[in-house]
């Protein structure tokens, strides 16, 4: 199970593991700070020394990390780094946690994401989620797409939202296979689909920044070759953030690669770099399979 | 001795074990479904009577002379209904029987008839003018309870004497006696005399208390669930609200009652004995259920929908009406639905408030004087009249039969939410 909370919304998720804990923290051997390009000029999103803790437990310890405008930067770590932690703090989908803090610098194109001024509603329709397990609303195929543009009111008339549902579904690559039963239950799609739907429906409200959480860690091989495709289609208009268990997906979609360990964001670089020659030797650990 | 050896010798003894349970489990069912049975039989053949009544045959003399209505001219109304109808319907006994000539026979003659004839003849004519006029109507009567029970059950009450038990045998032997379906089981409302004794009172005082419960504690039953499940900060004040919402569900329902008392009828100063009062009393002891029931269906929402809600910029308050509460719908139905039959079937607190009166008239409101099906059900059983017995098993039968439906409407509603994939 993954530190962070993909599935309940509890913090019991987190006690696996307590970062705080002092003979765990020194496993960390060697931390000196963050190694690699963490910082970019022009990011779309920055984040500065960003502490994340449940209650007494703390899951992220003073990242810092850029994400540039449309890359695909991975997160990858072994399970309970607070790589799911660091991306839900991204559009404040840990507001919903309970005990739950985060301090530090985060920004989209220089607004602070905390600040009071900063509505979470506004800021989730602009940083959508693709969450691990599919999760499509048990409404109809189109009903799950319009649902966004709906509530937001992004389109004024029928033919409108028609459109939105069609293109979605389009550069979701859904289409082509649900174009005759837009009406039929979402939920009554494959495993892989379903996905596709839920990337669907997170860019039919036209996000600036799609965060996508483990989201092929529930299908089979070729849903998910289908999905990175799609990934490597939506790096054109979309900022995407993506966080995998599978080391070869990372190093298929993503241009840049993080490295978290136990909270802390050991390594960041290209991908080439990290998965060719790691420079810390946690990362090069992970990446040869030494743990993980 | 290898593994296998000892996990063969030890498998006998687990199957023997499931065996056994099984068996256990068998038992259980049994007894339980034979209880049933035989309750259920019990009272569908104690009930079975009430659903039909005896009548008898009496040929009435309803010309002017006798009715002594003035010979001509127009009759209105008002001269119409203070005849004395009482005395015409004896006076076509006598006139059937001209035998029966002393005194105390000619009273147990009369009380052949149900004391309610004469208002049933009264009512026949004020409603047709036309019928009166030379010609006899021939006219059946509904017979007194004890004839009723000797015909239809062939069990001879100490109330009937010889005399009347040789008129019934007259009166079989001309077909003048008979069994039709009582219809006043479901047109009247309580009576001392059980032939003229109906449920359609306490019915109705069901419905209108009921009403007032759904109206009262659904709405609050459900806003309270939302708001303490989605809404409400997690503290200990909350906590503390929690703790006394389930201690609620545990409280005896006359305790109920008691409250209603102090605090409707003598604070308040609403009205004795009304299905307002009964309502505000049977929602209060509702709502414990609804809310913990509710509470559990919210819940039991998957949190995966509602991120997936809040991950595309859904409010909060959007995310409960759009996504949680329609998939908490069936088990709110459910638990909704089951708490109002709880509280169809509840006796005590009602006893409390005043709606264990003798009731005669049909309530029309929230506001009248009303009873209800299960103290109907408790009133009849009191009632020393042989007749009342299959009254009160009948009453029992319509209550379960209302449970059974509410039920039934409650797993349909439950079904077809969960359709809705």
């Amino acid at each position: 199970m993954n530190a962070s909370v993909t599935e309940d919304l509890g913090t019991s998720s987190v006690t696996e593991f307590d970062v705080r804990d002092p003979d765990r923290s020194t496993q960390v051997k060697g931390f000196e700070g963050t190694i690699g390009e963490n910082t970019l000029d022009n990011p779309k999103i920055s984040t500065r020394n960003v502490n994340i803790s449940y209650g007494e437990k703390q899951a992220i310890f003073d990242a810092s990390l850029d994400i540039g405008r449309n890359e695909v930067i991975a997160m990858i770590g072994p399970s309970g780094c607070g790589k799911s932690t660091y991306l839900r703090a991204l559009n404040r989908m840990n507001d919903t946690i309970v005990g739950c803090r985060v301090t530090g610098d985060l920004t989209i194109d220089g607004e602070p994401i905390y600040a009071h001024n900063m509505d979470p509603v506004l800021l989730r329709a602009r940083v959508g989620m693709v969450f691990q397990k599919p999760n499509p609303f048990p409404k109809s195929i189109y009903d799950n797409i319009a649902y966004g543009p709906r509530i937001h009111g992004l389109t004024r008339t029928n033919a409108e939202l028609d459109e939105v549902v069609v293109t979605s579904l389009q550069r979701a690559g859904l289409f082509e296979e649900v174009k005759d039963r837009l009406d039929a239950p979402g939920t009554g799609l494959s495993g892989g689909q379903q996905q596709r739907l839920c990337i669907a429906r997170t860019i039919a409200v036209s996000p600036e920044v799609i965060l996508m959480d483990e989201p092929c860690s529930a299908l089979d091989p070729i849903a998910t070759a289908i999905i990175e495709e799609l990934i490597d289609e939506l790096r054109a208009n979309y900022t995407i953030v993506i966080v995998t268990h599978s080391m070869q997906q990372a190093a298929r979609v993503s241009q840049r690669t993080a490295y978290f360990h136990l909270g802390k964001l050991i390594e960041v670089g290209e991908t080439n770099q990290i998965f060719t020659n790691p420079r810390h030797e946690l990362t090069e650990n992970y990446i040869t399979g030494k743990f993980g | 001795m290898n593994n296998t050896e000892i996990v063969k010798q030890s498998l006998k003894r687990r199957y023997a074990r499931e065996k056994r349970f099984q068996l256990y489990g068998r038992c259980a069912v049994l007894v339980g479904f034979v209880f049933l049975a035989l309750l259920l039989t019990d009272i569908v053949v104690k009930a079975l009577p009430a659903f039909s009544v005896t009548e008898i045959r009496l040929d009435v003399d309803v010309s002017r002379e006798a009715l002594e209505l003035p010979v001509e001219g127009r009759l209105d109304r008002d001269a119409i209904i203070a005849v004395n109808f009482g005395g015409v319907i004896k006076k076509s006994l006598r006139e059937a029987f001209p035998d029966v000539t002393k005194r105390k026979q000619k009273r147990e003659l009369y009380r052949l008839v149900s004391s309610g004839a004469e208002f049933a003849l009264q009512a026949m004519l004020v409603n047709n003018p036309d019928l009166i006029g030379d010609q006899p109507l021939r006219i059946w009567f509904k017979a007194d309870d004890d004839v009723d029970t000797l015909y239809k059950l062939d069990t001879r009450t100490s109330r009937i004497s010889d005399l009347q038990l040789g008129i019934i045998e007259q009166l079989r032997a001309s077909d003048s006696i008979r069994t039709v379906f009582n219809t006043t089981l479901f047109t009247a409302s309580d009576s001392r005399e059980p032939e003229q004794a109906g449920i359609r009172g306490a019915l109705l005082g069901s419905f209108w208390t009921l009403l007032v419960t759904l109206i009262v504690s659904l709405p609050v039953g459900i806003a309270a669930a939302i708001y303490l499940e989605e809404f409400a900060p997690k503290n200990r004040i909350t906590d503390f609200i929690e703790i006394n919402i389930n201690n609620l569900a545990a409280v005896p329902s006359i305790v109920f009652g008691l409250l209603g008392l102090a605090v409707f009828i003598n604070f308040f100063g609403m009205p004795r004995s009304a299905p307002l009062v009964g309502g505000l009393v049977l929602a209060l002891m509702t709502l414990p259920t609804i809310i913990i029931s509710s509470r559990a269906a919210i819940k039991s929402v998957p949190p995966s929908i509602k991120e997936a809600a809040l991950g595309v910029g859904a409010s909060h308050m959007q995310v409960v009406f759009h996504h949680t509460l329609p998939l908490a719908m069936p088990g709110i139905l459910t638990g909704s639905i089951i708490g109002m039959a709880q509280a169809l079937g509840e006796t005590a607190p009602l006893l409390m408030i005043g709606m264990v009166a003798f009731i005669v008239d049909v309530p029309g409101g929230i506001f009248d004087s009303a009873t209800v099906l299960p103290v109907q059900i408790y009133l009849w059983s009191d009632s020393p009249e042989r007749a009342f017995t299959a009254l009160t098993a009948a009453t029992i039968l319509v209550l379960l039969g209302f449970l059974v439906v509410m039920n039934a409407i409650a797993i349909y509603l439950r079904r077809r939410f969960e359709r809705r994939w």
